[in-house]
């Protein structure tokens, strides 16, 4: 299909996914992601940072429906797909966003070959023609740098790097028109992370791939993304293109987690000054997502904001 | 720079190898280094690459099917590559400590947090149950852990991952050791968290003088520990020099790969990556290991393993390049263009 002109295809409003639970007639809700608003261009990589338990995973997954949202809406390609779910809906997401995981041993089935792991999402797409099949399983491959031969295999006869490959193709053959990566190179070797950010990047370019990049390394989803969000405990805290979080933070937990990410460089390391994040409620007024300068929002109080303009001499 | 005095710990062509059902797996094939008191010496390495097991056979925690086939590892004189599981006690957790890399799995879930620190103490030093607590206590506010006497009491699964780091290394320091091994110590946890588990171990080795062995694969962390590094590959040790000396004027082409293989913040070329992946350790490649991987290896590569040659007094690096009749060879643009522009902001920032 064509891409169209740059517009968004992926609109998240106010979204927000509680967990409950109840243990001894004590109710604890978890604001895993908590009235989070972004949209995402066609054609654009969203890059989405923060520390574990911050609900990045669950922003990612509660987009594809893994889970129900609590409230909110979210809109692909101008369709809801946050209300009901129905055979139809499930038809419609499963097409359109792929997902590729973290861990590339435990997301694929060690008892089913390549071919079979590769080849499912066209079954369901009601390919029946295997020999079809096959060649488009076989095309996939050679495009995710593995070879043809390696169809027959199952998932134990492949490295950590070759792996995460296999997941690349599964999430690419159904052609989806956006991707969503959970921590696509975190479990991998250095040497091989560089591998499969440059295959993820050139396949971006030839399928105009929209991409949901969720990381915790700053430094490799500052290098993929065209913007980025920051998010702390649930919420959005910046959000702008990359350059602009890098240059100008603004929020101090940004500045905070900038100035912890370790650089391959002795000098700047040794006179690294460290700036900590203490939470705390502002005294007076509300807190939301106002936008400093055009493109760069940040969470913060009326009062903040006109801080923050003068700081970037806006 | 650390002063040139006699290493405390010297380890010296050590190899390891494992018993498995498809061969001898040669994890370490001649290893030699030295540790100087009040260093830090970061071992870098991907996974495969011997790091680990090369600390484990200083500490005597090979699994059973391992075993040192060659190689002298001396401490106060002593060889541990010749110890029995009976002599490593009086090292082991006493002399030596060692810091895992998860917090999560190397404490007891089902102790409170001082028990497991005051254990150490009565057990190994025999103090008696007073003064351990109060020893204890002296070391939970050593790490950083606030309100020491309520932590004393808690359970690990009642902190925070951050906070169960700073108990593992409470205990590690508890006997007052000579050579703290951290094995990468702060990759389960968060950067921020990350950030303050590092400057507190640097704290703690300026203060007691101690000597790290740091293991890890994260060239940033080691960017902002080490005095100095060594790169393994494929069980041996590929280039060994000052942080500056691997850092700026790397030499070999593995370390090259290596720091042009991760982006920085400033980062917009594309990527080198390593194609391939790492050999096959029951059957180590004749020659240089790293030769089928490496675009600039010779021919000489896949015939003879090269020796370690000496760049400076304290930078070697294993490669065929640095032979007086080897064609020169540049390094990667991408790495090349980094240190010019780490040089120009260290300029920038002196002004």
């Amino acid at each position: 299909m064509p891409v169209e002109d740059a517009g968004p295809i992926l609109e998240v409003k106010n979204l927000s996914m509680h967990f409950t639970s109840r243990r001894r007639r004590r109710t604890t809700v978890v604001k895993a992601v908590d009235d989070v608003s972004f949209t995402i261009n066609k054609g654009e990589t969203f890059g989405l940072v923060g520390e574990s338990g911050c609900g990045k995973t669950t922003l990612g997954r509660t987009i594809i429906r893994l889970y129900n949202p609590t409230s909110g809406t979210v809109k692909f390609g101008g369709r809801e797909i946050s209300g009901r779910m129905t055979r139809e809906l499930r038809k419609y997401l499963t097409s359109n966003i792929a997902m590729i995981f973290q861990d590339p041993i435990a997301s694929l089935n060690p008892r089913m070959t390549v071919q079979e792991i590769v080849g499912e999402g066209l079954i369901i797409r009601g390919l029946k023609d295997s020999a079809e099949r096959e060649s488009r399983v076989k095309l996939m491959l050679e495009k995710v740098g593995l070879q043809a031969e390696h169809a027959a295999r199952y998932p134990h006869e492949f490295s950590g790097g070759q792996r995460q490959r296999i997941g690349i193709a599964r999430a690419l053959i159904v052609e989806p028109k956006m991707i969503i990566a959970d921590e696509p190179v975190s479990a991998l070797d250095v040497s091989v992370q560089a591998q499969v950010i440059n295959l993820l990047n050139s396949l971006k370019r030839e399928f105009g791939l929209t991409v949901l990049f969720i990381a915790h390394n700053l430094s490799v989803v500052k290098y993929f993304s065209d913007r980025i969000a920051v998010m702390y405990r649930g919420k959005f805290v910046e959000m702008a293109p990359s350059d602009d979080i890098y240059h100008h933070p603004l929020h101090p937990y940004t500045k905070a987690l900038l100035s912890a990410v370790p650089q391959p460089d002795p000098h700047t390391e040794r006179s690294r000054r460290r700036i900590y994040y203490e939470h705390t409620e502002p005294a007076t007024g509300t807190l939301a997502m106002r936008e400093v300068v055009p493109g760069h929002y940040v969470y913060c109080t009326e009062e903040e904001l006109q801080f923050y303009r003068r700081q970037l001499g806006a | 720079m650390v002063e040139k005095e006699r290493p405390i710990l010297s380890v010296d062509d050590l190899s390891v190898s494992f018993r498995t059902y498809g061969g001898r797996v040669q994890a370490v094939r001649g290893v030699s280094f030295d540790l100087y008191k009040g260093e830090t010496l970061a071992i870098v390495g991907e996974s495969g690459s011997g790091k680990s097991v090369t600390i484990k056979a200083i500490l005597g925690v090979l699994p059973k099917n391992g075993r040192i086939d060659a190689g002298s590892i001396l401490y106060n004189g002593e060889d541990l590559a010749k110890f029995r599981e009976k002599d490593f006690h009086k090292i082991r957790g006493k002399k030596i400590s060692l810091v895992f890399q998860d917090p999560f799995s190397s404490l007891n879930p089902i102790m409170i947090v001082g028990k497991q620190i005051t254990e150490a103490l009565t057990l190994s030093l025999g103090m008696d149950k007073d003064k351990a607590k109060a020893r204890a206590l002296e070391l939970l506010h050593a790490v950083g852990i606030p309100d020491p006497e309520t932590r004393f009491y808690q359970y690990p699964f009642q902190l925070s991952g951050g906070m169960r780091q700073r108990i593992v290394i409470a205990i590690a320091l508890a006997s007052d050791p000579e050579i703290l091994i951290c094995d990468e110590p702060t990759t389960a946890l968060d950067v921020t968290i990350q950030a303050r588990i590092l400057d507190l171990i640097k704290e703690i080795k300026a203060q007691r003088k101690l000597s790290i062995i740091f293991i890890t694969h994260d060239l940033g962390v080691v960017a902002n520990m080490a005095d100095r590094i060594a790169v393994m590959y494929a069980g041996k040790i590929v280039e060994m020099g000052t942080s500056e000396d691997i850092f700026y004027r790397p030499a070999h082409p593995y370390t090259w790969a290596l720091l042009s293989s991760i982006p920085d913040l400033d980062t917009k070329e594309e990527l080198v990556s390593i194609p391939g992946s790492p050999p096959n350790m029951i059957s180590p490649p004749k020659g240089d290991a790293f030769a089928v991987r490496n675009k600039y290896a010779l021919e000489l590569d896949f015939e003879e393993e090269p020796p370690m040659f000496r760049i400076s007094d304290t930078h070697f690096a294993a490669t065929w390049l640095l032979h007086p009749n080897a064609p020169k060879v540049e390094m990667p643009e991408i790495l090349a263009e980094r240190i010019r522009r780490y040089a120009e902001e260290k300029l920038a920032n002196a002004r």
